[in-house]
């Protein structure tokens, strides 16, 4: 069995990466995910948080929030709202992504019914659990 | 016959329409490449998209819990219209087509006793349906403040759609764009986004698993689907306006180049017959002498 597969990362504006890879670790709506060569197909969204890529060249780290991966046999396909190398990732990205998601949570909880407060309350719970694993600090977004 | 002056005046004056023009060409090129290339960056995201949805759809189709989107709310009553245009004019018959094409669909559907909601995104095409239609206008989305467009502005249109469907303000959503074929031929397309509609070859992926559910993915992928189609439509529509305002522009230059000439061989000819009508006076004042 090939010990790599084709890992491509797109966004709605661009395509991210496009490699080889051995294994990605995929932050799945029901929890994190190892996808390896050979991995049985399926379908699973996405949660804010960290997506890590290893390659032959190393392994890479993307920020990535919404979306869905499409795992296959031989490729995996991450189509993700918004992603970014966590490189990219600045306090000043973060805040934005955090106050989007706290703006989110509060209109959630005026407008929509109980589902919609707790989904968007995780959403934001998963929000601050990302930045403090890139070593950014969500408190500090409290724009 | 107008004078030497003013034909002088009117070549000068066609000279400068003529500079515009051409560099309004080369601005809508430049800019028609940088739409073209953000049109085919966003494609592969569109399509994987398309894929995966219309794969569980058609797994999840007729089920009782095929979410409204897809299965749409049961009736076929109240249309929303979404027309999207430029912001700007001089593009040809850009905004014209998509204009003709909406008002095809709307007679079509008052005659059939349908009640009609409009949306329009950029500004020349509400203008130019206004006065037939202005009573329809549900909203309008400015995008002149907009330079590039982004997938945020996408998102927008689409919660703005969302959030009008939730409140069950309508039961078909139909967008309508220019379809970018080449820097000549844009084609405008009328295409129905809520319920969501595919290719009915698209067959049922029961090869994956999901998770978590069918549904709770096609729950969670339906908006976002919406909002790629509107991104995609948006794109081939920046992309098709900047070539239809080239070719248009194109052609004016050319126009001017012609009617500079014409202009040319009336004033050459005018000075020349100015020349013999002189020389013949003073031959035959000498002559009278």
């Amino acid at each position: 069995m090939a010990d790599t597969m084709q890992f491509d990362l797109v966004s709605p504006e661009r395509r991210l990466a496009s490699v080889q890879a051995r294994e990605v670790r995929i932050p799945g709506a029901e929890g994190d995910l190892t996808a390896m060569p050979g991995h049985a197909p399926m379908i699973t969204t996405l949660r804010p948080g960290i997506l890590t890529v290893v390659s032959a060249e190393g392994s890479t780290d993307y920020a990535v929030t919404g979306g869905f991966a499409e795992i296959a046999g031989d490729s995996v396909s991450v189509l993700a709202e918004r992603s970014l190398p966590t490189a990219e990732v600045t306090q000043e990205v973060y805040n934005t992504m955090v106050a989007e998601a706290r703006q989110q949570h509060a209109s959630a909880r005026e407008e929509a019914g109980e589902e919609a407060v707790e989904a968007a309350a995780k959403l934001l719970a998963d929000m601050m659990a990302m930045g403090t694993h890139i070593g950014l600090d969500p408190n500090q977004a409290s724009l | 016959m107008p004078s030497l002056k003013d034909l002088k005046n009117r070549i000068e004056s066609v000279k400068s329409t003529r500079k515009i023009t051409k560099a309004m060409q080369m601005v809508a090129a430049a800019k028609l490449r940088r739409a073209q290339e953000a049109a085919e960056a966003a494609r592969p995201y569109a399509e994987r998209m398309t894929a995966v949805v219309s794969g569980l759809a058609a797994s999840v189709a007729g089920s009782e819990g095929a979410p409204r989107l897809l299965a749409g709310t049961g009736a076929d009553r109240v249309h929303l219209l979404v027309v999207m245009t430029s912001e700007r004019g001089l593009c040809g018959g850009f905004n014209t087509v998509i204009v003709r094409l909406a008002r095809a669909r709307i007679t079509e559907l008052l005659a059939a006793g349908k009640t009609v909601k409009i949306l329009t995104v950029g500004k020349k095409g509400r203008e130019q349906l206004k006065r037939d239609y202005g009573q329809y206008f549900v909203g309008h989305v400015d995008l002149s403040e907009v330079k590039r467009i982004g997938y945020d502005t996408a998102q927008g249109i689409a919660r703005d759609i969302l959030a009008r469907f939730a409140a069950t303000e309508f039961d078909v959503a139909t967008i309508f764009y220019n379809r970018f074929q080449s820097v000549i031929s844009q084609i405008p397309t009328a295409q129905q986004i809520i319920p969501a509609v595919f290719d009915s070859g698209a067959e049922a992926s029961t090869l994956y698993d999901y998770e978590p559910s069918e549904e709770g993915i096609l729950a969670d992928l339906l908006p976002r689907s919406v909002a790629t189609q509107i991104f995609t439509a948006l794109l081939e529509n920046a992309a098709s306006e900047q070539g239809a305002r080239m070719s248009a522009m194109d052609n004016a230059t050319r126009n001017a180049g012609d009617m500079i000439n014409k202009l040319t061989i009336v004033y050459n000819r005018s000075r020349q017959a100015a020349i013999t009508k002189e020389l013949i006076e003073i031959i035959s004042g000498a002559e009278a002498l």
